[in-house]
């Protein structure tokens, strides 16, 4: 104390401490706010988990003797390599084919792009165990193709590899377009200069060009097919893999340690893939010129055609899943009447939710769509533009990008742990749609923030100047002008969220209740009670669902964009 | 333009200090400056002006030192608390809304009358020279138009501080004369007090009541334009303004300079015999004609190269004295007719000593 004062005397000069306007505070309130939303939703629960996972059944601490458990028992270490191969070749396989598909639609002036554009998007409208209802029905017991498997099952690697391409397809074809669009055409053009060969020029330019985003496609096709709950359960047949076990333990055996500790084995590999991730992208985005010119292809006959073909095959097996689902829809009784009807659709006979679960899956989504947009953007907003404050702001940076390392499976078992005990005071969410709410938020929370930071980081960041030194308060310019420009990108998100929280299984399967089951769980519930043409059904309803809002979205977009942003078309 | 000594600073920036990090941007700056004044801080890309100003601003509070604005301190006062119009390079205007709202945005939260808005932001728009674009979109206009919305915004509230960081820098050069003129003029009108930031040395000598010069996060000068350009006081502030030879020379014991074979008459009295120095003198100041028997300072040099400007030549001068420094000299047209100024002829200069700086050469 006494030397506090002595320094100050002799010092000259006070440090000048910055006086916090009300905006200041209101704003830093605002982030502690949703930031502590963020370490209830998403870091306690986890926590608790972890805790778990060093607990014997009577709730004491046993040290790693859990995972000494595990790691002895041979079956389940067997799980652990059956993911991890998997996982490899589903990454090989689909970074292959999204490549050369990307390259098509970036790269060539192959004809019909935009159909080959819609195509792909598909996958992303349904739940992932839509595949694996469809390769039941292609390559099944009774399947139409049974005979091209050459006497493999289809029940096993074989199925969960094409089901799990399927639909984690459209996730890498998306980072992997980015990539090909932002390489600078004047390298084309110094290489054509040079006369360099178009083979030479691929893999001296085109390649090291896109190299960060196919790396980055690589570890989220990694981590979403490792972490995958629904198409293993459904075409997975005895083939053990990671999150089937940790469904296992948790349901059948009731084994709630055990569950925590296959969690924990399934967050490791997921968060190094998104630690090397991070530092990847990091290194793509000093790539970005602001001076890039954007490469427009010339055509090339041969070169065309072949693409023209090879992704014809690509649309044609999506358009096969997705076409098979509706058919085995439609199919009265699979394969002894062929005749179409819409029985399968009358869920209210059978077992697995109605629907009631397909009416809770569009009320979950909508809750989830309005309110995640609402938070997620005004706390980016907050992160973004706040004055000062640093360390809260890089803290708030951190726990939003944290979900992303967390596979859903994994969330939703931390919510159990977290929610379920009668002490917390959230303990009255559980069984309500509000947990599933929650826990759709918190698992699709990254990707939204990161679109709406992006687009905030391209607005002038001397309009918040501006504004203080006209003295308007800042919600003023939040809502006449942040809110307005950055409407394309808030459809975005509240899109992305929607579709996600509609097709999501794996997050919500241990979180249901009976008033609340969802269609994605029907879908599941359905097929493991062997109606499988319901449970296709029921998939099909959630993808027009998903096409209808997404073509919504776009007309809603493009109005939106017409009336409030007159300016951008002048 | 004079100003009164007895005048009480509007602006009174104290020893302050801006650190980032590790690295200091601002060190130590102090500075007054006066109601109504025009000042310009200029400087090289980097040196720091930008920091002053977001300092005085309040955006990016400095990390040492006080800042009194009309007899207020608002050292530590965030932006909304101080008294400041702000225009930017990007303009930043707010693109979904017209040109009518942009210029309104900070009437409306005054609680005055919609009329009384409405009749301020179209006296503002006549007063840019802008009148009948109210209901336009601000990308429906050009960059010189969007500048002087941005402007007309800042003055909306009139406020008593005008700040600009290089308002004209993203403008072609010929809108960027044009606005040269008509923001001095507005300014003189309005006489706001008004700190511009700029690069460009052509601008702050335009339009700057005083330039503050500036380099490496201190201040080198503080001046009138004419101060500045004819009596810069350090190396550094000759060189960034206008174009200065610096010829290298040693001081003698009598407060005269040799430089090479000649002995060059100037006021040497901070140095002493034997310094290292650099004779400065600018090419408009070489003089070639009317050169007298008894002359001192005159050089006989030999013309290296010509080179045609328009209203006059530029020539390199070497050899006698200067040796194999190149030193450049400007004749008029005049004067290359009435002498036979060729390339490779020798020619006597006189190098007036009122018009001579001398700067120590230690550390150059
Ligand atoms: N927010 C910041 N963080 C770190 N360094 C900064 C920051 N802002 C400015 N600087 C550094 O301070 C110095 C002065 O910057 P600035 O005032 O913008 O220069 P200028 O004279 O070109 O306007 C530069 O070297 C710049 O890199
Ligand atoms: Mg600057």
């Amino acid at each position: 104390m006494s030397d506090a004062a002595l320094t100050s005397h002799i010092s000259p000069q006070p440090v000048v401490k910055p006086k916090l306007s009300r905006d200041d505070w209101i704003m830093r309130a605002c982030m502690v706010g949703i930031g502590s939303l963020l370490v209830i939703f998403i870091v306690l629960p986890l926590y608790t988990m972890l805790s778990k996972s060093v607990e014997n059944k009577a709730e004491e601490f046993i040290g790693l003797a859990n995972f000494n458990e595990y790691f002895s028992t041979p079956a389940l270490f067997q799980s652990a390599a059956n993911s991890l191969s998997i996982a490899l070749i589903s990454t090989f396989v689909v970074i292959s084919v999204a490549f050369v598909y990307g390259y098509a639609l970036t790269r060539t002036c192959m004809p019909y792009k935009w159909l080959f554009k819609i195509i792909a998007v598909i996958p992303l409208l349904t739940p992932s165990l839509l595949g694996g209802i469809s390769l039941v029905y292609w390559f099944g017991n009774q399947g139409v193709a049974k005979a091209l498997l050459l006497g493999e099952t289809i029940y096993g690697p074989i199925g969960i590899t094409i089901g799990s391409s399927y639909w984690v397809f459209p996730h890498a074809l998306m980072i992997i377009i980015t990539a090909l669009s932002i390489t600078d055409a004047r390298l084309y053009e110094a290489a054509d200069a040079l006369r360099t060969t178009k083979f030479r020029t691929f893999f001296t330019v085109t390649l090291p060009g896109c190299k960060y985003g196919l790396t980055s496609a690589a570890f989220v096709v990694f981590t979403l097919v490792f972490t995958d709950f629904g198409v293993p359960k459904v075409i997975g047949g005895n083939y053990n893999m990671l999150a089937t076990d940790v469904y296992k333990q948790v349901i059948g055996q009731q084994n709630f340690q055990m569950g925590a500790v296959v969690s924990v084995v399934l967050l490791v590999p997921a968060i190094l893939a998104f630690v090397v991730d991070q530092i990847v992208q990091k290194k793509q985005v000093a790539m970005l010129s602001a001076r890039a010119v954007p490469y427009a292809p010339k055509p090339s006959a041969g070169r065309d055609m072949s693409m023209l073909i090879f992704c014809s095959i690509v649309a044609l097996v999506i358009v096969g899943m997705l076409g098979m689902a509706q058919y085995a829809a439609l199919v009265k009784f699979w394969p002894y009447n062929l005749s179409l009807s819409f029985s399968n659709y009358d869920f209210d006979v059978m077992d697995g939710g109605g629907w009631e679960a397909f009416w809770n899956s569009l009320e979950m989504a909508t809750y989830t769509a309005i309110i995640g947009t609402v938070v997620i953007f005004y706390g980016s907003y907050l992160m973004e533009k706040g004055r000062g404050f640093d360390v809260g702001r890089k803290i708030f940076h951190m726990l939003a990008i944290l979900p992303l390392a967390v596979p859903g499976l994994v969330l939703g078992l931390a919510y159990i742990f977290f929610f379920n005990n009668p002490a917390n005071p959230f303990h009255f969410v559980y069984g309500t749609i509000g947990i599933l709410v929650l826990v759709s938020i918190s698992h699709f929370y990254t990707v939204s923030h990161l679109t709406a930071v992006t687009a905030l980081k391209q607005m002038d960041p001397e309009f918040e100047s501006v504004s203080a030194s006209l003295k308007a308060p800042f919600y003023k310019t939040f809502f006449r002008v942040t809110v307005p420009v950055c409407t394309p990108a808030i459809l975005d998100v509240s899109m992305y969220l929607f579709l996600n929280a509609m097709t999501t299984v794996s997050a919500v399967i241990f979180l249901y209740s009976s008033d609340t089951t969802l269609a994605s769980v029907a879908v599941m519930n359905m097929d493991d009670a062997g109606d499988i043409a319901p449970a296709a059904a029921m998939a099909m309803m959630i993808a027009y669902t998903c096409a209808g809002v997404r073509i919504m979205h776009s007309i809603l977009s493009r109005g939106l964009i017409k009336h409030t942003q007159a300016w951008r078309n002048h | 333009m004079s100003i009164d000594n007895a005048k009480k600073p509007y602006l009174k920036i104290k020893n302050l200090t801006k650190r980032f990090g590790k690295f200091t941007a601002l060190d130590n700056i102090s500075l007054d400056i006066f109601e109504s004044e025009f000042v310009c801080f200029l400087g090289p890309s980097g040196c720091g002006k930008t920091t002053l100003l977001r300092a005085i601003a309040g955006l990016d509070i400095q990390t040492l030192g006080s800042i009194e604005q009309n007899d207020t301190n608002i050292s530590g006062l965030p932006p909304a608390e101080r008294d400041f119009g702000i225009v930017f390079q990007s303009y930043a205007l707010f693109p979904n809304l017209t040109v009518n709202k942009n210029v309104g945005y900070g009437l409306e939260n005054r609680k005055i009358p919609r009329t009384q808005i409405k009749s301020r932001v179209e006296e503002l728009l006549e007063l840019v020279g802008l009148p009948e674009q109210g209901s336009k979109y601000p990308a429906q206009l050009s960059g010189g138009q969007q500048q002087r919305i941005a402007l007309a915004r800042a003055l909306a509230t009139s406020p008593g501080l005008l700040l600009l960081d290089e308002p004209l820098s993203a403008l072609d050069a010929r809108v960027r004369d044009r606005l040269r003129g008509e923001i001095k003029s507005l300014q003189r009108r309005l006489g706001v007090t008004t700190i511009m930031v700029t690069h460009d040395q052509e601008e702050a000598l335009t339009m700057a009541d005083r330039i503050v010069v500036m380099d490496h996060g201190l201040i080198e000068q503080v001046g009138s334009p004419e101060e500045i350009y004819s009596q810069p006081k350090t190396a550094f502030v000759a060189d960034f303004i206008g174009t200065m030879n610096f010829i290298p020379g040693i001081v003698t014991v009598n407060g005269a300079v040799t430089v090479g074979p000649a002995v060059i008459q100037c006021g040497t009295t901070t140095f002493k015999a034997g310094d290292k120095i650099f004779v400065a003198i600018r090419p408009e100041d070489i003089n070639a004609q009317d050169i007298a028997v008894d002359d001192n300072n005159v050089i006989e040099v030999e013309i290296r190269s010509l080179e045609f400007m328009g209203s006059f030549y530029r020539a390199t001068l070497g050899g006698g004295a200067f040796a194999n420094s190149d030193v450049y000299a400007d004749f008029s047209i005049n004067l290359m007719r009435r002498k036979s100024v060729e390339v490779g002829n020798k020619l006597p200069v006189r190098l007036p000593s009122n018009f001579i700086q001398v700067y120590t050469a230690n550390g150059a």
